[in-house]
């Protein structure tokens, strides 16, 4: 019986696995004999960040049971402080390794990000519900209005902090790390398609590894039946912000990904803003929530379709918003799920009839 | 001076939130659920009256009330196609979703229709300002309008829900789905009532926001309606004095954050009220206390 | 010493006294009923048993421990495990997943450990899964292990969920109406199943319940719970034939 399900459970993680590293060498060959357009060369990382987000997001959503819509915060923050770090370092150690540079950077991101989503967690993870998604869009929105603020600089004395352009106390020759809405320019290219695939290949390991496991049983106990969760014992605010915190995490990985494949980073509604939240959350609801394997390649499927069919691209947020509408019916209303078990009754009776016969 | 300017310029703000939170919250306290493409219902009833005014030419009159019709009709049919048959889901998170998938349909309808540039609207009021105090004190046409009919709509809708047999229903649905249905209340009829009511307000909402904010895009109404959900939360979710009362403060809060503190920090300071009320009182300023029953 | 002793204890909601100075003592290894009508404040007992709610007086002892006003994750370790009238399975994990969140507190292992796979994750998860298999045997459910909760019929969802407080190790297992919606066939298995766990896992176990067969066949003490108030003590047989019982029971 142990076997059985122990190698179930794994069995189904090396599908997962497989997926990827499939798509990579596939890709690479294309790369290598030249068979691809730039286009699709440019997508590589981003869908890579994309299925990233969506599988930390699932995490929150799925696993744990919360509707977050302030994912593309915690994204925010891992980017930024990532992109922080290694502008930082251009300046302050140039002769630093491109490798290590990015390694420390994504271990920033991702920990900064956590801590974000700790300390947001606290607060938020008192609420229930659709409480708790207005407020994770709110801290958000409040995230990606502070990062537009945020001007740090850099001159021979250190760095320097202020909110707005004309305060900064920083020498003539000192230059901006960050320049309030403007960003930060000139974040070295530290990412590529290789480390994009390493990091989605991490976070589908902790993600996977986390919900079968004694934590992944008590945070999935908690989206079952909370109050039954804590009769045996199970410290409810423990595992709901360890969930939510690890989210972020990975979340700030993908920021970091993001970050360091452009040349410069804004802090845009359309990237940072909770439509880009929402779109994450479409990700996950269309590659099926809990689902981890469903919710990467809907990110790519979703990501890529668009792009492949540029004639389609005015109607693709409303193709989007029909096909969300669409399934959230079919898969979520009683009449449709009773409907659904009927025909699937009747498909099993056919198929024994057949049989019979 | 420019005190009493920004106070009024708040209130004036906080209205056309308190009249969009009135939707949020009629319908939260009555189908218990976010309704999340509110505010894009605000953006069709500015675009409809956009059209017949500007496009068409008519008077202004009739723009409004052609967008409070179509806007009327809009969310009934939101209800009864997206909402309705997800009212039993086992997860109350799959109406929500759908909520945003609405909300982002609406959206993507008005860009393919009248594409992304912003329109500049023209104002529906033609009334010269006021001035106080030797000039001073400048109040817009709009703003005297605004405020009015927020006050207007707030005794009409009292009086409905408190002296009509209809509006005595939306409570007990609001109480209580199924006792009110063994009262003999038309339970769906009265929640498709609500979502008549409140997506009517939202199109005068819609057409007072846009004669004091000109421009008009795809995107107009999510920001403000999300800030009117912060205001409906504020006052209390279900309340409808808590939805005014909250909406008129979130609306003093936004313009003196933007005048005082940071232009740019308006929304983090109007979000920031929102984490704070609910941490220190879920409920609003005059919501209800419900606990889950073991 | 008593497994189980309560003094005193009251909750008001409202103006309404749902349990008011309820005491009762509950000897180690005892099968004790606590019976009423509906709406006596059976349940709200439980719930200020397991801290669901706080109350207002009284003390609760627990094999000697004071337990008042602590968490219900507090309780549950230092030994009550309840079910619930309502059923309140994790829905969504399999059978045998649910015991093993039971064994949560018992058989422990870190979240690193469990990410990256190590021995100690093998070992653990192993004892686990034995422990869990034992459990369900007792239950008849180790056949369908690794089926979903939500997936069994109600009698069997009973038995599961009595099966996960039992994993958290208690010293007191309160049963809320274990025997509801099953038939005569399925109550009497229960009985036995009851009878089985209180003798080879020497539980102290404290059950609400309606059915009266089930009552007069397995407990051995019982308290009877009229308008939050106890009406009446003692060895079962002498409780159901007291007239003031019969006359709560079954009106003037």
């Amino acid at each position: 019986m142990k076997k059985m399900n122990i190698s179930k459970s794994s069995k189904n993680n090396m599908i997962t696995y497989g997926i990827v590293i499939i798509a990579y060498v596939v890709m690479q060959i294309l790369l290598g004999t030249g068979n691809i357009s730039s286009l699709m060369k440019g997508m590589l990382v981003p869908l890579c960040v994309y299925a990233i987000l969506a599988v930390s997001l699932n995490l929150t959503v799925g696993i744990l049971g919360e509707l977050s819509l302030g994912h593309a915060g915690f994204m925010c923050v891992g980017a930024f402080s990532g992109a922080f770090f290694s502008k930082y370092m251009v300046i302050a150690a140039p002769g630093m390794p491109g490798a290590l540079r990015f390694f420390i950077a994504i271990l920033i991101g991702a920990v900064m990000a956590g801590l974000f989503g700790i300390l947001i967690g606290i607060p938020v993870l008192r609420l229930k519900g659709d409480y708790l998604a207005i407020v994770t869009l709110a801290f958000g929105e409040i995230i990606k209005n502070l990062v537009n603020i945020l001007h740090v600089g850099l001159d021979e004395k250190g760095l320097h902090l202020a909110f707005t352009n004309t305060s900064i106390k920083m020498s003539e020759n000192g230059t901006f790390i960050i320049k309030g809405a403007q960003g930060i320019t000139g974040t070295p290219n530290d990412s590529g398609f290789t480390i994009s695939i390493v990091l989605l290949l991490i976070t589908l390991f902790i993600v996977l590894n986390l919900v079968n496991s004694r934590t992944g049983r008590a945070i999935m106990a908690i989206r079952d039946n909370t109050i039954a969760a804590e009769s045996v014992g199970i410290n409810i605010t423990k595992y709901k912000l360890m969930a939510f915190s690890i989210s972020a995490a990975l979340a700030g990985v993908a920021g970091v990904l993001y970050a360091h494949n452009l040349s410069t980073l804004t802090a845009l509604p359309k990237n940072f803003g909770y439509n880009m939240s929402i779109m994450i959350l479409v990700f996950v609801v269309l590659g099926g929530i809990g689902s981890i394997r469903g919710s990467m390649i809907a990110a790519v499927i979703l990501t890529l379709l668009p792009e492949l069919l540029r004639g389609l691209n005015n109607y693709r947020m409303l193709i989007y918003a029909i096909v969300l509408i669409v399934m959230m019916l079919f898969n979520w209303a009683p009449k449709c799920i009773e409907w659904r078990e009927r025909l699937m009754a009747k498909l099993k009776l056919g198929k024994a009839a057949k049989e019979v016969s | 001076m420019s005190f009493l300017t920004y106070l009024i310029n708040g209130i004036s703000l906080g209205s056309v939130y308190a009249l969009i939170a009135l939707g949020y919250t009629m319908v939260y306290g009555i189908a218990k659920m976010l309704n999340f493409a509110h505010g894009d219902v605000i953006m069709i009833g500015a675009f409809t009256t956009y059209t017949i005014c500007s496009t068409m030419g008519l008077p202004p009159i009739v723009g409004v009330l052609v967008a409070v019709v179509v806007c009327t009709v809009l969310g009934m049919a939101i209800e009864k196609i997206a909402y309705k048959p997800l009212r039993k889901a086992s997860s109350s998170l799959a109406v929500l979703i759908t909520a945003i998938g609405i909300s982002y349909l609406l959206q993507n309808i008005a860009l393919i229709i009248f594409g992304a540039n912003s329109k500049s609207f023209t104002s529906i009021v033609s009334m010269e300002p006021i001035r106080l105090a030797d000039g001073q004190i400048n109040i817009t046409g709009e703003t005297v309008v605004t405020i009015l009919s927020c006050i207007v709509i707030m005794i009409g809708l009292m009086l409905f829900i408190n002296k009509t047999k209809a509006g005595q229903a939306m409570l007990a649905v609001s109480e209580d789905k199924g006792a009110a249905q063994l009262m003999g209340i038309n339970v769906n009829g009265t929640i498709a009532l609500t979502f008549a009511i409140g997506s009517a307000l939202a199109a005068i909402a819609g057409v007072l926001l846009c004669s004091a904010y000109p421009s008009l895009t795809p995107y107009t109404g999510s920001m403000p309606g999300i800030k009117a959900f912060v205001a409906a939360v504020f006052g209390g979710i279900g309340s409808i004095p808590g939805a005014f009362i909250g909406g008129i403060l979130l609306g003093i809060i936004e313009i003196f954050g933007k005048a005082y503190i940071s232009s740019q920090m308006a929304d983090a300071i109007v979000f920031g009220v929102l984490i704070v009320v609910l941490l220190v009182k879920p409920t609003g300023l005059l919501g209800k206390n419900i606990q889950e029953k073991v | 010493m008593a497994m189980l002793e309560v003094n005193n204890l009251s909750i008001s909601f409202g103006g309404l006294r749902a349990v008011d100075n309820f005491n009762i003592k509950i000897k180690e290894g005892c099968l004790y009923g606590l019976i009423g009508p509906n709406g006596a404040g059976k349940t709200t007992v439980f719930n200020l048993l397991t801290g669901v709610y706080k109350p207002n007086e009284g003390i609760i002892k627990l094999a000697g421990e004071n337990i008042t006003g602590k968490k219900t994750i507090e309780i549950n370790r230092a030994g009550i495990a309840r079910t619930f009238q309502n059923i309140r399975l994790f829905k969504a994990l399999s059978v045998i997943d649910n015991v093993k969140v039971g064994l949560h507190n018992h058989e422990k292992y870190s979240t690193l450990t469990g990410i990256f796979r190590l021995p100690k994750y093998r070992r653990i998860e192993k004892k686990m899964e034995e422990e869990a298999m034992e459990l369900l045997k007792v239950f008849d459910l180790d056949g369908e292990a690794e089926t979903l909760a939500s997936n069994l019929p109600y009698g069997k969802q009973r038995k599961l969920e009595i099966a996960r407080a039992l994993a958290t190790k208690p010293k007191l297992l309160l049963l809320d109406e274990p025997a509801a919606g099953m038939n005569p066939n399925e109550t009497q298995e229960l009985m036995d199943t009851i009878r089985f766990v209180r003798d080879n896992f020497n539980m102290t176990i404290l059950l609400i319940e309606h059915d009266m067969k089930l009552v007069s066949g397995i407990c051995e003490e019982l308290t009877v719970l009229n308008f939050g108030q106890v009406l009446c003590q003692g060895e079962t047989s002498e409780v159901l034939n007291n007239p003031e019982v019969i006359k709560a029971y079954l009106g003037e």
